[in-house]
């Protein structure tokens, strides 16, 4: 046997260690799998490679896992689309195994490896393969079955498709919820593949048990396949065969089928066309969206403006808007939320006048709620109804809305709003933004939690960015810098953070004139702890400054602060210093 | 469908001819763990949950000390059988079962809560089976705060050979570090240097002849045993504030419950970090505080139906179709005292300790102090049947209140075919009662390789009253058995809290102490 050759010592390890005791090794090698195939060659890899991995699969399940993912890209190393059936035998494997998420890699390997092969080895060895795991004592492998069916059924002769249909109408009667739940799950799928002829037999009877199935978690599923269905199916067929269903479900004793039913309706409608909406899907909606159950109201809520999007204004004017007008004030904070979130969405749809008319109140209503993320995802949406009616009309509750929100006791109410902030002034304007919300900025760099303080400096950035540094000039950096004479240390860093913040954005000419001196100052300060973030920010302004103006003025503070008894401020200070060296040697 | 078994010896009763099936004839078959005499129990070794799984081919009981022990039938196991009919809950019709030790595990450690500076136990509060695949056993086992979801499964045992890196050290360039070669036999090269070595050095541009490199070699794996290895594969924690009294699988195969003093929560077997909690019935103010769960069982096969008892002895049925939140019960189980009848103990004696469903869902079994209760989930007036267990003991309340047995929870269960029922009681005895239309069935065994050793001195026939017309209510087993009217004092310390029937068949698996005795009929 031939010695291995010095620079293929790494690669034999790896080799080595598919078989190591620690697993991350073993993860490790699995992950370089195409090196290893690669290195044996396309042949080897065939004849020796895959056999050894189909033989080695009692792996712990994060290396089987990798497995199940890297076969999925195999097809070049053994050899290309011709040699591709040799990766089904190890993905076979993997599909009957209990943890699911193995499972699941495995099936979108196949599904891969199987929608690249030459048809006539789909047929010889694809088709089989579906056929075994269909027909597989535990119920792992025929969960795996039901998301191969698409692939293995187009290639197939008449009568395997026979088979094939009759196949996947076994598995869903499965004794096994989990089987009947895949084969819901991929009904949509399967059905995509299927001939329109079978369509209307086969499949709608298969979708009909399942629609009755005793188990609420296969009728959910059931569910996903109306509208996958739906679309499938002529119009006709579908307010035949989907619409009656759809319409059982959205009054289903189970709240967990009617939350599907709410959040699947909207995508019916294009399906069904127009009259049915009209007649049918528009109750249905209604009736959801006033559902018992609280859960339901919130799917239904979330989905109100695509739902409107696809039906007429008309309709959603008359229909849609009474309940929406209700949800508003529900008795649940999350429905109200849910509705916050996207009502501002219908501005565009229902257009001015009904916006002016309907909608704003319940924007004002909205944006009054006791629940502060009701208010809030009014407020993040604002730019949608900015294009419809302008600002005007809403400036005046919306005022009252963001003070409140701004002095919210919880901070992550506070931290939210900030972050809205750099949006509002934008919509709203520099205007009005100076009359109300300036002095809002600087009272959250005094706030008494840190991110808050934090988000504060970020914020005045972002308004600096948004107006220019003229206008920071004006009514950002004079406040700022007044409050480097606060008497708490943590504010004085907050100010540091701020100009750290500023510099790169006001430029080198604002820096030098208005900045840099407070620094210089700050960094005589009493308290350590701002003295190296001085010499942090101080090396942070570096590249913005000239090199006189670092010569003349950082360095000699820098220098000043190398020799403080503190050994963290020399700590910093040093590697300022430092870094002005590389920059005056490059 | 017939008792199953039941002919043979017994021939003490002798309506048996028209409709309720002949009392069983128990026998001794196995026992686990015996003690000997004299022999001290160790705590740990107390065993505290007992289950069979649902073909009855295995059997798990945990103990004080965190321990799962698992048990295999021995003598119906035919490894060709075809395991889409084990997932369809066969019944194998053979001989009795028998069993073996399979294998344990350490389910549960003791552990300390530094946030409200409490200790956890270890001890295992209950064990259920999940869907068995691929030749691999699940099961759920929980102490008072955790559960951990665990896989047994043979592994095999493997030795690797024909290492790339043997071939190196043969070569006899020893300049890359040959000690470590020296020891990549085994552990291949997990020193550590190598490693990183082989991903620094392996860039993918690295460029391999087109035919690969002959002098590469593939470790050659060679089995030679399998061993029975468990893995937890996930652990649900966190999500329970008081101490967990029961967990139960649904039958959609996804979810299961769990349920601690006030509050229900369910979970999906696949997502460990979030529940959602089903149940609250905890008081805003909990000085209003009366009642709390006891224990909470999914039906059997209705995956949107469960029930939970109380401490109040009701059982409350809960439909999960109608809403998220289930304060609100769908069915409400509870007898009405008798006016008159109430002492400081009735509310005491009525609390729930154990409820199960019958297989086939319609009916529930539940335990308080003194009786077994048969519900039938259609009628909510009162139970169908109650079997007196306890009631010699209504004398003595005072002195089980003073040494706390009074709070002792007694576990019950129901035959497969749901013609009997049995749970445990004092001095290491447990009863079985027929509860078909007509029974009089009423057997009190011994925990011990002598089951029937006390029913010696058991009155022939048990009493029994005839109830009102409409619900067939049974009071039987009312007297006390013999022995204690002969002045044998019961004795409190050794009681029968678990046991199990096995799914398919009449045998019994109840837990002494540390010892596991099983019984058939």
């Amino acid at each position: 046997m031939a010695m291995v050759d010095e620079p293929l010592y790494p690669i034999a390890v790896l080799i080595d260690e598919l078989k190591n005791d620690d697993i991350q090794l073993r993860l490790n090698s699995i992950r370089r799998l195409s090196t290893i195939a690669r290195a044996l060659g396309e042949e080897r890899t065939r004849k020796e490679l895959i056999p050894f991995l189909s033989e080695n699969n009692d792996d712990d399940d994060e290396v089987l896992l990798a497995m199940a993912e890297e076969l999925g890209v195999f097809i070049p190393y053994v050899g290309g689309v011709e040699h591709a059936h040799v990766l089904l035998p190890p993905l076979e494997t993997l599909c009957t195994v209990e943890e699911t998420c193995v499972r699941d890699k495995a099936v979108e390997s196949l599904c891969r490896v199987g929608s690249q092969m030459k048809e006539s080895n789909l047929v010889d060895s694809f088709i089989p393969l579906v056929k075994r795991l269909a027909a597989g004592e535990w119920f792992t492998a025929r969960v795996s079955a039901c998301g191969l069916c698409h692939i293995a059924y187009p290639s197939a002769s008449e009568m395997l498709k026979t088979e094939l249909r009759s196949i996947y109408s076994q598995l869903c009667q499965d004794d096994m919820p989990m089987v009947r739940r895949a084969a819901a799950a991929n009904l949509g799928k399967f059905a995509s593949t299927v001939e329109a002829s079978y369509l209307k037999s086969d499949i709608m009877s298969m979708f009909e048990d399942l629609t009755q199935d005793d188990q609420d978690s296969v009728r959910l599923l059931a569910v996903e396949g109306c509208a996958a269905l739906g679309k499938l199916l002529d119009p006709q067929d579908c307010v035949g065969h989907i619409l009656p269903v759809i319409v059982n479900f959205s009054q289903d004793k189970s709240w967990r089928v009617r939350y599907m039913v709410a959040n699947q309706l909207y995508e019916l409608c294009e399906a069904v066309g127009p009259e049915p909406t009209r007649t049918d899907l528009v109750p249905a909606y209604v009736r959801i969206l006033r559902d018992n159950e609280a859960e339901v109201r919130i799917a239904a809520a979330g989905k109100v403006t695509k739902f409107c999007r696809i039906v007429n204004p008309e309709l959603a004017i008359q229909h849609i808007l009474p309940c929406v007008k209700e949800l508003s004030s529900d008795s649940s904070q999350h429905v109200r939320s849910a509705l916050a979130s996207v009502i501002m969405g219908m501005a565009p749809v229902l257009g001015k006048d009904a916006t002016i008319e309907q909608l704003l109140p319940i924007f004002l209503s909205l944006l009054k709620d006791e629940f502060p993320d009701v208010r809030l995802n009014i407020i993040s949406k604002l730019d949608q109804v900015n294009q419809v009616i302008g600002i005007d009309l809403l400036s005046q509750s919306l005022l009252p809305a963001i003070v409140e929100l701004a002095e919210d006791r919880h901070w992550r109410v506070r931290l939210a709003i900030i972050e809205y902030i750099p949006l509002l002034a934008s919509q709203l304007g520099v205007g009005f933004f100076d009359d109300k919300l300036g002095a809002l900025c600087m009272q959250w760099l005094q706030d008494k939690v840190y991110s808050i303080r934090d988000a504060a400096a970020n914020n005045l950035k972002r308004l600096a960015e948004e107006f220019g540094p003229e206008w920071a000039m004006q009514h950002i950096v004079p406040q700022v810098l007044d409050m480097i004479n606060n008497p708490h240390y943590l504010y004085r860093m907050t100010v540091l953070r701020s100009i750290a913040l500023l510099a790169p954005v006001m430029g080198s000419e604002i820096t030098c004139s208005h900045l840099l001196p407070v620094m210089v100052t700050a960094s005589k300060d009493r308290v350590p702890n701002i003295k190296f973030n001085v010499a942090k920010v101080l090396q942070s302004m570096i590249p913005i400054v000239d090199h006189s103006v670092v010569e003349k003025s950082v360095r000699p503070s820098l220098v000043e602060l190398a020799e403080d008894p503190d050994v963290d401020v020399r700590f910093f200070a040093n590697q300022a210093l430092q870094s002005i060296d590389h920059v005056m040697m490059s | 469908m017939d008792g199953g078994g039941g002919g043979g010896g017994g021939g003490e009763v002798a309506s048996a001819t028209a409709g309720p099936p002949a009392p069983l004839d128990w026998k001794f078959s196995q026992v686990f763990g015996e003690r000997t005499a004299g022999e001290e129990v160790q705590e740990v070794d107390i065993i505290s949950a007992i289950e069979f799984d649902k073909t009855g081919d295995h059997l798990a009981t945990g103990d004080r000390g965190g321990r799962v022990v698992l048990f295999e039938r021995t003598d119906s196991k035919e490894h060709g059988r075809n395991h889409r009919d084990l997932e369809r809950m066969d019944c194998s019709v053979g001989r009795h079962p028998e069993f073996r030790y399979k294998t344990e595990f350490q389910s549960h450690e003791p552990e300390f809560d530094y946030l409200k500076s409490l200790e956890i136990e270890e001890k295992i509060n209950e064990i259920r089976w999940c869907q068995a695949s691929n030749g691999a056993l699940f099961l759920l086992s929980t102490n008072d705060k955790t559960i951990k979801f665990w896989k047994v499964q043979e592994k095999k045992v493997k030795k690797i050979s024909d290492m790339n890196a043997d071939t190196f050290k043969g070569s006899g360039n020893g300049s890359i570090a040959s000690s470590s070669v020296s020891s990549g036999l085994k552990q291949g090269a997990a020193n550590g240097s190598y490693p990183d070595r082989s991903n620094n050095s392996l860039s993918n541009d690295l460029s391999f002849p087109p035919g690969g490199i002959s002098s590469l070699r593939l470790p050659v794996v060679t089995n030679y045993e399998t061993n029975l290895v468990a893995r937890c594969r996930r652990v649900y924690a966190h999500a329970h504030d008081y101490h967990i009294n029961s967990i139960s699988n649904n039958s959609d195969g996804e979810t299961f419950i769990s349920a601690d003093d006030l509050r229900v929560n369910l979970w999906n077997l696949e997502i460990s970090n979030q529940s959602f909690n089903i149940v609250d019935v905890k008081p805003s103010n909990m000085e209003d505080l009366t009642e709390v769960i006891t224990s909470a069982e999914f039906h059997p096969t209705h995956c949107n139906t469960l029930a939970y008892s109380s401490s109040k002895g009701s059982i409350r049925l809960i439909d999960l179709r109608q809403s998220a939140l289930c304060d609100s019960h769908s069915k409400l189980f509870e007898e009405h005292e008798a006016p008159g009848s109430r002492s400081f103990f009735t509310e005491i004696i009525a609390s729930i300790s154990d409820i199960k469903f019958a297989r086939n869902g319609r009916y529930i079994l539940s335990r308080d102090y003194m009786t077994l209760k048969l519900w039938d989930i259609n009628m909510d007036s009162g139970p169908v049947s109650t079997f007196q267990v306890h009631e010699y003991l209504r004398p003595k309340l005072c002195d089980l209140y003073e040494n706390d047995s009074i709070f002792d929870k007694f576990e019950c269960c129901l035959s497969g075919d749901g013609l009997r029922v049995a749970t445990g009681s004092y001095s290491n005895l447990f009863r079985v009662f027929g509860c078909a239309p007509g029974s009089t069935e009423a057997t009190t065994l011994e925990a011990s390789k002598n089951p029937m050793r006390r029913q010696v001195q058991t009155p022939s026939r048990p009493s029994r009253s005839l109830g009102s017309s409409i619900t067939r209510v049974v009071r039987r087993g009312a007297e006390s058995p013999g022995v204690d009217a002969n002045g044998n004092t019961f004795d409190f310390t050794t009681k029968l809290l678990h046991l199990a029937w096995h799914p398919s068949e009449n045998s019994i698996a109840c837990a002494a102490a540390n010892s596991l005795y099983m019984y058939y009929a």
